[in-house]
């Protein structure tokens, strides 16, 4: 009854707004057969303004009436559920999973926030407005997490309701943040620019994030669901560590589809995602992601929350069998409702068409001389700076890693000058990538040096992306409740050991990560060095793998031995090192002499003269 | 007589759930009840000529096992022990999209208004909320949202299919 009611008053919206339209009484009942009549905006909503959206340079997707009335309605319905948690018509069990839902944690000293960043992609509205929060709402900063979100440590219960209504007016939320869903879909932060690229991998992941957004069936799911999308085959969205890795792919054809592969993930076991279907149609990922959660849905472990996840369940089902049961489930979905069509797919694709670029040489003069001339700004070019696919631009990393400040942290100050940088030098829109750091993707080769001088002055000019002191590195015992030990103390006195440059480059590319649980929120397991923090009788010890690596090679370390203390830390990464820079071959990364060697050299340094 | 959210409005409910019914002497006597998967399978013949005779599943029941019944059950219901046990969600999905089942879809247990929504889109249209909590409160759980993005066994058109109007067919929820 209520939803006929809501139809005829969407009728009559429509008659208001388009009056000729009961002037034609076919069209008006064709309108009517065919359920055409879908909801106008509310007269009251307001339409995209300069001031309060996303500008129109920028290339992130825009939310049409509907996608804002979702993130409307979801504000409204999480702030009553807040006010009936405070009356106490909620229990705490009853409200933690709906808080979970929209990224609302009860932490070690206050609630934690966590907002969705969808695959990496803001808009400078949107970072001014991820300042403001940072500065009315919490304590005047925000993290970058490993997923594509930023964190805010210090909200108020009582205020979140009104963050997330902040958040809806410039197109951003928490949802499903956390908690036992599908989780923010993540990407290659380089999307749409890179050289290396066959294909454009944000209008897929917006596709899955539409898809993921309140799916009635899969709000309850075992555990965490998480899902990454590449389109490169230098897979630089850690898409082989998620419950389900995504590579857009083309077959022979041409034609655009995924390679799908499934059950990776860190944690407490961590594995290497598993190929279930080489070549799947573009048209029916939807179809397929469908089958896969609800085979996962019915059959996953309930019992435990340890080997609750997707990866434990393909494992004891076996790949082969699992595949089956999700290619039978699909046989049934196959070209149904939920099949995508291409023009789906194209309305997507057209929100991130490329900005209007300048026809550049490639090659700019006194770009090239300002390397030659400048060592420091020459080093934050070899580091920091990553060729782009169009003549004279490129693509800026912007170091949080800075030694002394937390790994993804930012002051609000910060983010609006971050901002006004975006607008001044990258169209007006910026990416937060999976090792915590920020990305200008659009940069005019000549004005390089310029924005390097403005970074610096920010302090997120750090040469040092890809190196030691680059650390992913979770918020651990200072603020998570999860956390068996402390991991910012950790990183900051790795960073002072390293502290010298020249050094620091001559170690070349080395992944430092560093989690302070098993959770592995720090992706330990794959860092070339891995650092898991561990408790032994109410102590914090520090366990330390190595050879791990992230990308399309990815591996797990292995731990090299008993855990050490704090204090020990940098001693066992120098003598890591050390061990590194006497056996290494010419040219042959951390990692890579790692898996010549194996341990035992790197052992036997760290533990004669640690023990 | 208990409550029922049926549709979208709170009636008496006729029907009696028998949780711990494990033989045909717990079903004797009371007319329009609810009965264990096991008890139905177990004493098919008898109680599938009662026709006043509906099942309820656990959450890890196989909602296939009722396939061959599905064109005569009156009703089938899908218990939730605890309401973030999701199981049910997919069961439902199964037997109104693959079975094709056709009578009330209940939910049992701990059912409750924030999750109305999404069980109405799974195909549920009677929800046994429990009995602690306010009825007329919970029916505005089945409005949190207006829409969704995805096919739904309520409305199986996704949005990308009725966003501009351009090849809409039924994506509407049945009138209730």
């Amino acid at each position: 009854m209520g939803e006929q009611n809501q139809t005829s008053a969407h009728q009559d919206a429509y008659a208001e707004e388009f009056p000729k339209i009961r002037d034609c009484p076919a069209l008006y009942q064709f309108l009517l057969n065919k359920s055409l009549f879908i909801p106008l905006r509310p007269k009251e909503a307001p339409l995209y303004s300069k001031s309060s959206s996303p500008t129109e340079r920028d290339n992130v997707y825009k939310y049409d009436h509907i996608d804002q009335r979702f993130v409307d309605e979801r504000v409204a319905q999480f702030r009553d559920q807040t006010r009936r948690f405070l009356a106490g018509e909620l229990t705490e069990d009853e409200f933690r999973p709906l808080r979970l839902q929209n990224g609302l944690y009860i932490q070690k000293y206050a609630p934690m926030l966590r907002v969705a960043i969808p695959y990496g992609l803001l808009s400078t509205t949107q970072l001014r407005k991820l300042a403001h929060i940072g500065r009315k709402y919490d304590r005047g900063y925000g993290h970058f997490t490993t997923r594509q979100n930023i964190q805010f440590n210090w909200p108020r219960l009582e205020d979140v309701p009104d963050i997330l209504a902040e958040l809806a007016s410039v197109e951003m939320h928490a949802i499903q943040t956390s908690g036992n869903c599908v989780r923010n879909i993540t990407s290659d932060h380089f999307a749409g620019v890179a050289g290396d690229e066959l294909v454009d991998p944000r209008p897929y992941a917006e596709l899955f994030r539409q898809w993921s957004t309140f799916h009635p069936e899969f709000a309850y799911l075992p555990r965490k669901f998480k899902i990454a999308v590449s389109g490169s085959p230098n897979d630089r969205a850690a898409t082989l560590v998620h419950d389900i890795g995504v590579h857009a792919v083309r077959n022979a054809d041409g034609d655009v589809g995924f390679r799908v592969l499934l059950g990776g993930g860190m944690g407490r076991t961590p594995i290497i995602g598993h190929v279930i279907r080489d070549f799947l149609p573009r048209q029916e990922v939807l179809n397929y992601f469908d089958a896969i959660l609800r085979i996962y849905n019915r059959f996953g472990r309930r019992d435990n929350i340890y080997k609750a996840r997707i990866k434990i369940l393909v494992k004891e089902m076996t790949l082969p069998v699992f595949a089956g049961h999700v290619e039978a489930e699909w046989e049934r979905l196959r070209g149904g409702a939920g099949t995508v069509p291409d023009e789906e797919i194209e309305r997507l694709a057209s929100f991130f068409e490329p900005p209007p670029y300048e026809k550049l040489s490639g090659d700019d003069a006194g770009f090239r001389s300002a390397v030659a001339d400048n060592r420091a700004f020459g080093n934050w070019v070899k580091r920091n700076v990553f060729p782009h696919k169009v003549p004279g631009y490129a693509v800026v990393t912007l170091s949080l890693k800075k030694t002394g400040v937390p790994p993804g942290d930012a002051t609000s100050d910060q983010m609006d000058a971050v901002a006004d940088l975006a607008d001044a030098y990258s169209f007006g829109e910026l990416r937060v990538s999976h090792e915590q750091n920020l990305i200008f993707t659009d940069v005019r080769q000549k004005e390089l040096l310029a924005l390097w001088s403005e970074l610096k002055a920010l302090g997120f000019a750090t040469p040092n992306i890809g190196l030691l002191t680059d650390i992913i590195c979770c918020p651990g015992g200072d603020f998570c409740s999860l956390a068996n030990a402390k991991s910012i103390p950790i990183a900051e006195a790795i960073q002072r050991r390293f502290d010298d440059l020249d050094y620091l480059h001559d170690i070349g590319e080395l992944d430092l990560n560093i989690s302070g649980c098993m959770n592995a929120c720090g992706h330990h397991h794959v860092g070339n060095i891995g650092v898991l923090g561990v408790d032994k009788n109410g102590e914090e010890w520090y366990q330390v793998s190595i050879g791990g690596d992230q990308g399309e090679a990815a591996s797990l370390g292995k731990v090299i031995g008993p855990s050490f203390a704090a204090q020990e830390m940098p001693d066992v990464v120098s003598r890591l090192i050390d061990v590194y820079v006497e056996k290494r071959h010419e040219d042959e990364r951390f990692v890579d002499t790692v898996r010549r060697l194996g341990l035992e050299p790197f052992k036997e340094r760290v533990y004669a003269s640690a023990h | 007589m208990p409550l029922l959210i049926k549709g979208r409005a709170i009636v008496e409910d006729r029907w009696t759930l028998l949780r711990d019914a494990t033989s045909l002497a717990d079903v004797s006597g009371e007319t329009a009840v609810i009965v264990p998967l096991a008890l139905w399978k177990s004493q098919h013949e008898t109680l599938f000529a009662r026709k006043d005779v509906g099942v309820w599943l656990k959450p890890d029941d196989d909602p296939g096992a009722l396939v061959a019944d599905i064109d005569s059950l009156p009703l089938i219901a899908i218990d939730f022990p605890k309401f973030v046990d999701g199981r049910g969600y997919s069961s439902a999905r199964l037997l109104r999209d693959k079975y094709r089942f056709g009578g009330e879809l209940r939910a049992i247990g701990d059912v409750l208004r924030d999750q109305l929504y999404y069980l109405r889109q799974c195909g549920f249209d009677a929800f046994a909320v429990r009995a602690d909590r306010n009825f007329a409160d919970a029916i505005g759980g089945l409005d949190d949202f207006s829409d969704n993005y995805q096919s739904t066994s309520a409305r199986p058109v996704p949005l990308f299919r009725r966003r501009n109007g351009a090849t809409a067919d039924d994506g509407k929820l049945p009138p209730t």
